[in-house]
């Protein structure tokens, strides 16, 4: 049922692309312009990005525990190939774990929007678990970054997930940015230890200074808090629905 | 390597000699040393290869009409860390090249780079298989091979040259271009010395782009902050602050964006020398001093000032203009002007051209002797963008009172090739610019206040009444109606037939919001007499208003039809383009042999534009009508609306594009097939 599933979403993906290529209608008849093969101008070369936003240790006291969230593309301006990941750390067992694949393309009529749709595949201590995901990621107005993601399983689970940020700048090196991640899921899974609704909020304010653009060390506070039939999970588990920590880390950029 | 002979008689030393010359020091050690700064000037190599006498420093000349250059990688060193620069002959900049008019001129040029190369001789008119740009007049130079460019040269003036491959103008790849004229002569000097502004970076060009491509605002340090929040809310109260921040927060985008690159990683160059090397020309007090400044940078756009010493604007791109008095002019990226200052004293002068963004400068010194510097002055309060930039209309109040006018004016005592330049004491201090003069009655303005300055010979009647002439057709074309969309600048524009022209227009696309598109301009402004935004009150910069040509057009016709293109991008994603296209998705544009057109240029960003059309004349309709000034390249300002004329005289593949090198590689480029 599963590789069903994949097998579905390849196709999906495929045929976006394909409609994509498809877009661009060939001119009618060949430039006399491009006798020269190469162009005299490249503007449609392929770029790569790699951001970790978040590398870093979340500490409460007692306890340690350590949290990535990355990103990255390669692509031209409209056609790209994202992934992301995500997950935490703790006493050697990585928790809430999951890593995606999606094709990415600029919304007509939008400025500063994308949809992307792929897979997500839960990857960390506990079983895996295959999810489509299509969703929008942009700049909404007045510089929040917004992106919110639907996600469906093949045993008929659906997910949501909404993140989003804003820099605030103190100065020009020195910003402060509160973020937000919040999950929400349709069915009770315990062998993942999520609930039905409104499952996990994962919020934070790091404040960074970017000695350049591309290293920037930062502290902040962090609060997840587990909710519902989650809360319970995450008790039964010996852990606290609601987990304060300080933290510390570094913004890094390839 | 020439076999001719100069016109004042004597045989121009052949570029192989001068390395013979050297010493042994090797061409690499030469370049370094050039940024080591003044201690070339003492070195016997400094006066190597063929100067005119006029010409103590600069880059090196070669004059002839046959030439060898090659294609290099060189060490520089501009900033302390050790970097490679393209170069031709060894050089950066490359060579100064002299041609006269009405030679035939062949140049070899030899690639011993890894990649393809190119020389496009930027302003001049050859046919279109010598332009230089690969993919649309030639394959490009492969590495190891020689292409010879050979054409005949029917144009004066200062030009330029530069690689139009990839990135390598950024990495140096650049040089001065200077034509004798063949007969007329109405610039009268007495020294001159080219000024090659350019920016520098250690940073490899395709890393620069990539960080654009990924942040936007990648190089711009100077964006507002809660700090400038809270002294704005100080000065402008708190609730005006806040709207001001939603406004343009609605949108995106930030009224700090001035420059996509900026001091950040550039160092900013005068004839290849860094501030600190402070590269210096020498005159004897009351000499005429002809300067040509080039602007060969690849993003930067300077704001160029010789503090205590006016300048006499007497040509751009190439092009004689009736002398125009100014305390400052704004080069945009690819434009060139030449100007004469002629200092009384023994004072050293500082030849100072801050980027718009006022993230940094280059300098340069113009004194009696080696050694000495000026004042360095502080750079200016950096511009902040506006609703007009935007092409959301011209609100009344957000002018800069006065900047334009003035220089307006004085144009009227400049009569006959600047010579009453002479005696001219003003300084920036005395600039004539009440704010009342915002916009009309310039004409009783110019005379004054050009009578009221101390030794200005105030002409006869007949320039006076030429100063008139000329104030009422700025009065026409002003900036002055406040509030107003603004009507067409040129008189020609609402000229002939008004019903064909709407026809024509109604053809055109006006672009959507799009990925590619962040904003379409809803009023944009005729501003051709504003000299934009960024100047302290009270000085007078030049405005392409204020360019009037020496000699009449050459073709009288009126534009068979018209092209409106639109400048479009995305800032935020960096993709730019013609009309919401970047040049691989979109149609060249079709020219018909020997029709007149013109094209109107929409600027939908708020960025400024310097748009470069290659092998034909791009005549600015300023308003000077049939004196409207040639032009190769023109920098259309954010939000604004303006036109120019094409006689498509010459068949060929011919490149049109954003002059800002990353503006260019992102898309905003378009050929243009005369046939």
């Amino acid at each position: 049922m599963r590789t069903v599933t994949i097998t579905l979403l390849i196709v999906v993906v495929l045929t976006i692309g394909r409609s994509v290529v498809h877009a661009q209608p060939p001119s009618p008849g060949t430039p006399i312009y491009t006798q020269y093969g190469e162009p005299p101008v490249m503007d449609n070369t392929v770029f790569y990005h790699l951001l970790f936003d978040q590398l870093e240790g979340r500490t409460n006291g007692p306890d340690n525990e350590f949290r990535w969230d990355g990103e990255g593309w390669a692509g031209t301006d409209m056609n790209k190939l994202w992934f992301k990941s995500e997950g935490l750390v703790e006493h050697g067992v990585a928790t809430d774990g999951d890593t995606e694949a999606l094709y990415d393309r600029p919304i007509p009529r939008l400025k500063f929007f994308d949809v992307q749709a792929g897979v997500r595949y839960d990857l960390d201590s506990n079983p895996g678990r295959t999810w489509g995901a299509i969703g929008i990621e942009g700049l909404a107005p007045y510089f929040f970054k917004f992106a919110p993601t639907f996600y469906f399983s093949d045993r008929g689970h659906f997910a949501g997930r909404i993140t989003g940020s804003y820099d605030l700048l103190i100065t020009n090196r020195l910003i402060a940015q509160p973020q937000i991640e919040m999950n929400f899921y349709s069915k009770n899974e315990p062998r993942r230890g999520v609930g039905s609704g409104l499952s996990e909020i994962d919020t934070g304010l790091r404040i960074r200074y970017e000695i350049n653009r591309k290293f920037a060390p930062y502290i902040g506070f962090a609060y997840t808090g587990t909710f519902g039939q989650t809360a319970t999970f995450t008790r039964e588990e010996g852990g606290d629905p609601n987990d304060p920590r300080f933290i510390f880390g570094v913004r890094l950029w390839y | 390597m020439s076999s001719e002979t100069r016109a004042d008689g004597s045989r121009p030393a052949p570029y192989g000699s001068c390395r013979n010359d050297s010493r042994g020091i090797t061409r690499r050690r030469f370049v370094q040393g050039i940024v080591a700064g003044g201690v070339l000037a003492g070195l016997d190599l400094w006066r190597c290869p063929a100067f005119a006498g006029k010409n103590a420093a600069g880059p090196p000349i070669l004059s002839g009409n046959s030439f060898n250059l090659v294609v290099e990688q060189v060490p520089v060193n501009y900033t302390g860390h050790p970097a490679y620069a393209t170069a031709v002959n060894g050089l950066v900049p490359a060579p100064t090249l002299r041609w006269r008019e009405g030679d035939t001129v062949t140049l070899a040029v030899s690639n011993r780079l890894k990649d393809t190369t190119s020389i496009h001789w930027h302003g001049i008119r050859s046919p279109s298989d010598m332009d230089g740009v690969p993919g649309l007049s030639f394959p490009g130079i492969a590495p190891g091979e020689t292409f010879v460019y050979r054409f005949p040269v029917r144009q004066s003036g200062t030009f330029w040259y530069h690689s139009h491959s990839r990135f390598q103008e950024q990495t140096g790849h650049y040089g001065a271009l200077i034509i004798e004229p063949q007969d007329r002569r109405p610039v009268e000097y007495d020294r001159e010395y080219v000024v090659v502004l350019s920016d520098w970076t250690d940073t490899d060009p395709e890393i620069v782009f990539s960080n654009l491509k990924q942040q936007s605002d990648y190089y711009n340090f100077h964006q507002r902050t809660l700090g400038t929040f809270l002294s704005d809310a100080r000065s402008k109260g708190l609730g005006a602050t806040i709207s001001d921040r939603l406004m343009w927060g609605g949108m995106n985008m930030s009224p700090t964006d001035i420059l996509d690159v900026s001091g950040s990683t550039y160092t900013y160059l005068i004839n290849g020398q860094p501030p600190g090397a402070n590269w210096t020309g020498l005159f004897r007090p009351r000499e005429r001093v002809r300067l040509r400044f080039i602007n060969a940078s690849s993003m930067t756009i300077f704001d160029v000032r010789t503090p205590g010493l006016p300048m006499s604007v007497v040509q751009t791109d190439g092009n004689d203009v009736e002398p125009v008095a100014v305390d400052e002019f704004r080069i945009s990226v690819a434009e060139t002007y030449d100007v004469i200052v002629q200092p009384s004293d023994t004072s050293a002068y500082t030849i100072f051209a801050q980027a718009k963004d006022r993230t940094g400068y280059a300098r340069g010194t113009l004194a009696p002797s080696y050694g000495m510097s000026g004042a360095i002055p502080p750079m200016d309060p950096r511009p902040l963008r506006t609703m007009v930039d935007m092409g959301m209309g011209n609100m009344s109040g957000m002018q800069m009172p006065g900047t334009q006018m003035p220089s307006m004016g004085s144009m009227s005592g400049m009569e006959g090739g600047g010579k009453k330049m002479s005696c001219m004491s003003m300084g920036e201090t005395k600039s004539p610019l009440p704010h009342e003069m915002h916009g009309i009655n310039m004409g009783g303005m110019s005379g004054k206040e050009m009578e009221s300055m101390p030794g200005m010979k105030m002409q006869t009647p007949s320039s006076k009444q030429k100063a008139e002439e000329y104030a009422k057709r700025a009065e026409m074309i002003g900036p002055n109606a406040p509030g107003q969309p603004g009507p067409r600048t040129s008189a020609e524009f609402t000229a002939p037939d008004m019903g064909r022209m709407k026809a024509l227009l109604s053809e055109n696309v006006r672009p959507r919001v799009d990925p590619q598109v962040d904003n379409v301009a809803e009023a944009p402004t005729e501003r051709l007499s504003s000299a934009g935004e960024g100047y302290p009150p009270g000085r007078r910069v030049l405005a392409y208003s204020d360019l009037r040509a020496v000699y009449r057009g050459t073709d009288p016709r009126p534009p068979d039809r018209e092209i409106e293109l639109h400048l479009t991008g995305n800032m935020e994603r960096f993709i730019w383009g013609f009309d919401g296209e970047k040049f691989s998705d979109a149609e060249p544009i079709q020219l018909k042999l020997g029709e007149r057109v013109r094209i109107v240029l929409v600027n939908d960003t708020m960025m400024e534009h310097p748009i470069h059309l290659h092998g034909l004349w791009s005549e600015l309709e300023n308003g000077n009508g049939e004196f409207r000034p040639y032009k190769h390249t023109i920098n259309v300002k954010g939000g604004e609306r303006l036109s120019f004329l094409v006689s498509a005289d010459t068949p060929g593949q011919w490149a049109f594009h954003c002059h800002l090198l990353y503006h260019m590689e992102a898309g905003m480029f378009r050929a243009v097939i005369v046939s």
